[in-house]
């Protein structure tokens, strides 16, 4: 039983990370139309952003957990205005080629800079030791981890939902020729919503740190998976990212323990028997044609 | 989708880059025939198992452009094909010791077998997710593949696949006469994706990417027209990656990892998007600018390719073929309407 818990925390920790980034890839996708193929990079460039920060101007976890979304959220800006911008108003899928395009340059020149082995980085202090719970041994680290980006979800819920600025967000989303009607400037809000979607797939980079090996390709893998959770729960649908990322944590984290060799494999059967039955995901909307 | 911010009439899409000019029938037998020149040249002035790249990579172009270009899906999962015929072909050549061509057209038999699955459940989505979704398969292949090790050999690979061809020897040992042992099979797949094309199949395929609805509307099963065109281009990838295997005499786990969908995909926007034709200009390109960069001892490919997919999609979204196309056609008008005038 305790084994049982011990792994549903780090399926949390875990479905943390898939949450928070898949939150940003809705919300990019919802209000531009945009699937921001590089989001795996920006996680891998907030990961490499904290350990570079620790070692060149001895940032701490918390300094880190505060300045690497900032500076991820001006590099989101720049990204949108000076290459996805123009891209806006054709197929999506040219805009997924152009940050795929991005997804290589960005892993390659991290590669070239910081080599291919993994970067140093501690657990943060105050978080190092392990947290006894009636007989349970739990890592103190995941237990912030999980709870952290719990309320990281549930404060850009209350952001979307009980702000006027969430509000035009939401309504962008739904329709943005109708909200353009009522006279919302929706362009106005495409370049921070970018920089916002980016800057919280660096909030799980710097997360996930202290306990992932930081390595130019970390992202490689982890972008394939968020998108295997926005599939699986609806594109678009920002309660979706949430529920499937933390879904998707458990289920790797069942299966590391349960079924090691078949972890990975799992979830993309979950993925595809909820294409079999929902195809357009848990809490997605059926597509038109 | 709803999602568009620009007022957009009409949106650009990645099959409307295709160009909607038909060749003149004099013209294209003409470059037929250049064409085949230039492929059995090649070996003569490029190092052989360089030009057998140029042309597996050119082939499994075309099977991404018959999705892409024709029929207004990106499939961005086109490794698992290419690398499934990869292996399976190397396990009948190093298990059963057949000639190399049965071994080919067996993998890409067995490709063909996976994407009745794959392509069933990706067609019940489009656009965007359908690209998502055959992604994600892929990398499930990728996983099992690196599972399989007693099968695969895991992260070794599949070593030592012979070039077996009925005992002829020059072909199993030397480069050069193996390329032209295994071009029949390229042009054999290349020749399918013709036959696709040009068929009323194909004609179907074209009305399902300009307008589904009104395809569905008169009839057409758009679901069993794209699954099967799925299919028929997973076993091009197929025939593409077993030739591929063969030629390098190994398989790894790098025919299956989704980086390797993506150069094909970059290859194919670069040559141009429903030309067919681009595909191996693409290949020819990529291939040769990597072997360059490898021997000049560059690490880094993916700050080049990276830099080229950007510019491509940002400036030439046509590609080599749809951009030098309409070049051409512009030439002629200018040339024509001056001429009238001096007339």
């Amino acid at each position: 039983m305790s084994a049982f818990i011990q792994y549903t925390l780090q399926g949390l920790a875990t479905g943390g990370f898939y949450a928070l980034a898949a939150l940003g890839l809705a919300v990019i996708f919802g209000v531009m139309g945009v699937v921001n193929f590089s989001h795996g990079a920006m996680y891998m460039l907030g990961a490499v952003g904290s350990a570079v920060l620790l070692d060149v101007a001895d940032v701490p976890f918390w300094g880190a957990l505060v300045i690497v979304p900032i500076l991820l959220f001006l590099f989101g800006i720049l990204v949108e205005r000076l290459l996805v911008r123009w891209l806006l108003g054709l197929d999506p899928l040219y805009n997924f080629l152009l940050t795929f395009g991005l997804t290589l340059l960005i892993v390659d020149l991290v590669k070239r800079r910081y080599g291919v082995s993994g970067l140093p980085y501690q657990l943060p202090a105050g978080l190092e030791g392990r947290i006894n719970l009636g007989g349970l041994s739990l890592s103190s680290y995941q237990l912030f981890a999980a709870f952290f980006s719990v309320v990281l979800c549930v404060a850009v819920w209350l952001l979307l939902t009980k702000t006027r600025i969430g509000m035009i967000v939401r309504a962008s989303t739904e329709d943005a020729e109708r909200t353009r009607a009522l006279g919302i400037n929706v362009g106005r809000w495409v370049t921070p919503v970018f920089g916002f979607g980016i800057a919280l797939a660096g909030v799980a980079g710097v997360l996930a740190a202290p306990f992932r090996a930081i390595t130019a390709d970390m992202g490689s893998n982890f972008i394939i998976i968020l998108f295997a959770v926005v599939v699986i729960g609806g594109l678009g649908s920002i309660l979706g990212a949430v529920v499937a990322g933390f879904l998707v944590g458990l289920v790797e984290a069942y299966g590391q323990a349960y079924a090691p060799s078949f972890a990975q494999v799992l979830i993309f059967v979950l993925m595809a028997a909820v294409v079999l039955v929902r195809p357009a995901g848990l809490f997605g909307r059926e597509e038109a044609s | 989708m709803s999602a568009q911010l620009t007022d957009t009439t009409r949106v650009e899409t990645a099959a409307s880059a295709a160009p909607d000019r038909k060749l003149n029938p004099f013209v294209r037998a003409g470059l037929l025939v250049l064409a085949l020149l230039v492929v059995l040249a090649l070996p003569w002035y490029i190092y052989p198992p360089v030009a057998m790249d140029i042309l597996a990579w050119g082939l499994f172009a075309i099977s991404v452009d018959l999705l892409l270009g024709f029929t207004g899906l990106l499939s961005f999962g086109h490794a698992a094909f290419w690398g499934t015929s990869a292996y399976v072909t190397g396990l009948i050549a190093i298990r059963l010791g057949l000639p190399f061509p049965v071994a080919v057209l067996g993998g890409a038999l067995v490709a063909m077998l996976l994407a009745i699955p794959t392509g069933y459940l990706a067609v019940r989505r489009t656009g965007i997710y359908f690209a998502m979704v055959t992604l994600a398969f892929a990398q499930m292949l990728f996983f099992l593949a690196n599972q399989a090790r007693d099968i695969t050999g895991g992260e070794n690979g599949l070593q030592g696949i012979p070039k077996s061809f009925f005992g002829i020897e020059l072909v199993e040992t030397d480069p050069f006469y193996f390329y032209y042992a295994a071009l029949p099979l390229i042009l054999l797949g290349a020749f399918a994706a013709w036959r696709t094309v040009s068929s009323p199949f194909g004609r179907v395929l074209l009305a399902i990417r300009d307008n589904p609805a009104r395809a569905r509307a008169l009839g057409y099963d758009v679901e069993r027209y794209k699954i099967m065109v799925f299919v028929i281009s997973a076993g091009i990838a197929g025939l593409a990656g077993g030739v591929f295997s063969v030629s390098h005499g190994f398989a790894s786990l790098q025919e299956l990892i989704w980086q390797t969908s993506g150069k094909v995909v970059l290859i194919t926007v670069l040559g141009g998007i429903g030309t067919l034709w681009g595909g191996p200009l693409g290949a020819a390109v990529v291939v040769l600018l990597e072997d360059q960069l490898a021997s000049s001892g560059f690490n880094g490919i993916g700050i080049i390719t990276g830099t080229i997919f950007v510019l491509i999609v940002l400036l030439f979204r046509k590609g080599i073929w749809g951009t030098g196309a309409d070049l051409i056609a512009r030439l002629r008008a200018s040339r024509t309407s001056s001429g009238r005038r001096d007339a």
